[in-house]
């Protein structure tokens, strides 16, 4: 209940007692760790989806585990990979189709900005057919990058914040850094 | 008594029934990648179908015609992306053919491990998802399990996990790492357990046997003409596999099997491809041998050719010399001067025989690049085989031809 | 080498075959237009040749040569899978209504192979069933490997959305764009 506590006060009334909170506020801690995912997966970065939903990785510990292969019962709609003129029309039908609450995710460059694909056949970029909340760069982005984008989306919900948001490198925590080059005998600090 | 339906004869009994339309795609969750179908139903009985690809077109051919020579390898990567370094082989060798240079020793094995490394992984996903479709989870998880490995195994070599770009005209990016050998001989090891464990769960369930043997039988005479190839084409008993018709980079020294269908069913594709990945195991263990004989002091040792028109020069000299600088500049910005003309290489790719038709005018840029993408073909004739047959079995037919987008629609 | 197929095909067809050559071990003979369907059926059925394998069919722009009667070059390989050799045919196309007999009686592969170079360079072949476009869609106009055709000149099917932002802003991000948006790292849940 990290998240809610804000808005949250125990209410005395022995050991039970209870709780109150706002409503959006539960509602949006509900939401967030409940996502129906619609991976709409046309490309490369599908691979590395997969790999983000198999064992290692495993997606499922964020909330984020039932694929929906309807978009009318899918909370995200994830769009991975390439997406070619030709299957804009498609990807806005099955946008639009989907009920609100909705959030997009754009996984990998080609679905940010249009990657390297700078061409005739090629959208450079979904959000410019769909809004989009999160993106999530790297051709293809690593799974772990893939979990920040996830953890920020739903961080994003919790906040009831609609803009778009750009998956940043993460920090390391202090003292990382030091315990890698010893490590792994590499350098990262200037 | 006589049986009370004797007066009528069968075809009364049947219902009549309208053909019914329906259309597959293109962003159907049991297809590989996106393609959409449109099918002509009789009941549950495919009566005729139209197979339309082209929904992740993305310009290959027109985009390579933009930049250097070396600028091609990364879009190459993304074509088949289930084995993205066969394909950075293919590319690389159709320059290298026009150019007319050979890579040194080293490099060439380099190339084969990396390569074959890249079709188990392939094959991994392929035999995987159409498990999977099939309603077998677990054979899946498993071999994504497995394929994580390799994929771990290439990115110690390469940085990249998928993506990689690690050869280069005339050579590779980089010798292998101290570790390489010891790491792909026990990764190797270990995807084979897997393998056959996934066997195990599979090979003897009724389910899947039901519903792949028999089922898309694909003829020798049709897949010739159709031009399918690979795993596809042995299945059919066709005994046509470019490493061993036309041995390329060491194939030639390596012993391995080519193994064959019989019915040219989606079973025997699924077989030819579960026993492809324990060939590849043996040609990349005896290819890991040929590396450990290779003196290291020789010139045999090296990655790539010792040529500054062609290869990049060491950053030690780039930043120390005019003559690396002008040279690395000149690389970079113009690109490999490739004499005019024109040549077709080919090479086994995972899905079969990947050509890349490139034609030079001179210069830095390709004229043309034109890459022949086994599983267009192999996705032609799926057609016959889809129809006639049950709606159902679309989609296991589908994995067994393992269309990939990237490939499929350049 | 397979000279032999080439050695076959002038005997068999004389002035017909334009010329030939073997560069880097391809053999490659050019035939005229008018007997294009013939060659390659006589390179399949003969038994000397054998090349029951369709390889590849696609074209080239050669609009550098100047000549316009030559514009396109149409080329198919075939291989024979018995005799181990391949051979690629050619035939040179004019600039104004490139028109060539279809090869599907020879080989089915060709279908698509030759709705895919109508697709790209706009060649028309005689006798196709279905020479409808396959990589790119009904609505889009010209055709793209030509080399007069820009490279991202899109024909977007569905309207971009309005106030999207340019193809690189969203990297631009650090400099106080909206977008900017720092990853908070995650709490600990209590
Ligand atoms: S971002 Fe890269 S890996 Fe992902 S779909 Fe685009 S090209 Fe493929």
């Amino acid at each position: 209940m990290a998240d809610v506590e804000l808005e949250t006060r125990v209410v005395g009334g022995g050991d039970a007692g209870f709780v109150t909170t706002k409503f959006e506020a539960l509602l949006a801690w509900a939401r967030k760790y409940s996502l129906f995912q619609y991976p709409f997966a046309t490309a490369c970065c599908g691979m590395e989806f997969f790999a983000a939903a198999s064992p290692r990785y495993d997606i499922a510990r964020f909330g984020a585990e039932a694929p929906r292969f309807s978009p009318r019962q899918a909370d995200v709609l994830w769009v991975v990979g390439t997406i070619s003129q030709r299957q804009a029309p498609v990807l806005k039908r099955i946008y639009d189709q989907m009920t609100e609450p909705k959030w997009v995710i754009a996984f990998g460059t080609c679905a940010s900005c249009g990657g390297f694909y700078d061409n005739y056949a090629t959208v450079p970029g979904i959000d410019k057919i769909l809004p989009v909340d999160v993106m999530i760069p790297g051709c293809p982005p690593r799974p772990e990058a893939v979990l920040d984008g996830l953890m920020l989306l739903q961080q994003k919900i919790g906040d009831g914040d609609r803009t778009t948001a750009v998956v940043k490198n993460t920090q390391l925590p202090d003292g990382a850094e030091e315990k890698l080059e010893r490590l792994y005998n590499i350098r990262m600090r200037p | 008594m006589e049986p009370i339906d004797l007066e009528y004869d069968d075809a009364e009994l049947e219902l009549p029934s309208e053909p019914m339309s329906l259309n597959m795609g293109p962003s159907h969750p049991a297809m590989h990648g996106t393609i959409r179908m449109v099918l002509k139903l009789d009941g549950e009985t495919v009566k005729s179908t139209d197979i339309q690809p082209g929904y992740l077109h993305r310009a290959f051919e027109k985009m390579a015609e933009r930049g250097t020579w070396a600028q091609v390898f990364p879009y190459t990567d993304r074509l088949n992306y289930c084995s993205p370094l066969l394909n950075n082989v293919g590319y690389a060798l159709a320059v290298e053919k026009l150019l007319g240079i050979t890579v040194p020793r080293m490099g060439q094995l380099l190339r084969v491990v990396h390569g074959e490394l890249s079709r188990m992984a392939d094959h991994l996903t392929c035999n995987g998802a159409m498990a999977m479709e099939l309603g077998a989870f677990t054979p899946f998880l498993w071999y994504l399990k497995a394929r994580e490995w390799i994929w771990e195994c290439h990115e110690t070599q390469t940085g990249a996990r998928m993506t990689h770009s690690y050869f280069r005209i005339g050579g590779t990016a980089l010798p292998a790492t101290d570790q390489f050998v010891a790491r792909a001989r026990k990764t190797v090891q270990r995807v084979l357990e897997v393998v056959a464990e996934g066997e195990s769960l599979l090979l003897r369930n009724r389910i899947f046997l039901d519903r792949t043997q028999g089922i898309g039988v694909l003829s020798r005479e049709t897949a010739l003409a159709y031009g399918v190839s690979g795993p596809m084409l042995r299945g059919s008993g066709v005994d046509y596999d470019v490493r061993k018709d036309k041995p390329y980079l060491t194939y030639g020294e390596v012993d391995f099997d080519v193994p064959i269908g019989e019915d040219g069913d989606t079973f025997d594709r699924f077989m030819v491809r579960s026993e492809e990945l324990r060939q590849s195991a043996r040609i990349i263990e005896q290819t890991l041998d040929l590396m450990e004989k290779v003196d290291p002091r020789s010139p045999d040792a090296k990655v790539s050719v010792d040529d500054p028109r062609v290869m990049l020069p060491p950053k030690s000299e780039v930043y120390g010399t005019i003559e690396g600088t002008i040279n690395h500049f000149k690389l970079i910005m113009e690109g490999v001067d490739v004499p005019a003309g024109e040549a077709y290489a080919y090479t086994e790719g995972g899905n079969g025989e990947l050509g890349f038709f490139v034609v030079s005018r001179g210069g830095g840029t390709p004229w043309r690049v034109r890459v022949r993408s086994p599983c267009f073909y192999s996705l032609q004739s799926a057609k016959g085989l889809i129809e006639g047959g049950m709606l159902a079995d679309i989609v296991p037919i589908f994995g067994s031809v393992n269309m990939i987008g990237g490939e499929c629609d350049r | 080498m397979a000279r032999i197929i080439l050695d076959r095909l002038k005997e068999r067809f004389g002035a017909d075959v334009l010329e030939t050559s073997s560069q880097h071990g391809d053999d490659v003979a050019v035939v005229t237009p008018a007997r294009w369907r013939e060659a390659a059926e006589f390179v399949r059925t003969d038994p000397r040749c054998a090349c029951d394998y369709f390889v590849d069919l696609s074209a080239i722009d050669c609009c550098d040569n100047g000549d316009p009667e030559a514009r396109f070059e149409v080329y198919v390989i075939a291989y024979s899978v018995a005799r181990k050799h391949r051979v690629r045919l050619k035939v040179r196309l004019p600039e104004d209504n490139p028109e060539v007999d279809t090869l599907i009686p020879v080989w089915v592969g060709a279908n698509w192979m030759e709705r895919e170079c109508f697709d790209m360079f706009g060649v028309r072949f005689k006798g196709h069933p279905d020479l409808r476009r396959i990589l790119l869609y009904e609505e889009f106009k010209g055709h793209p490997l030509r080399k007069d055709y820009p490279a991202q000149q899109a024909q977007p099917l569905v309207a971009y959305r309005e106030g999207t932002y340019d193809k690189l802003r969203p990297f631009l991000a650090d400099e106080g764009m909206p977008l900017d948006r720092t990853f908070k790292a995650a709490q600990d849940p209590d």
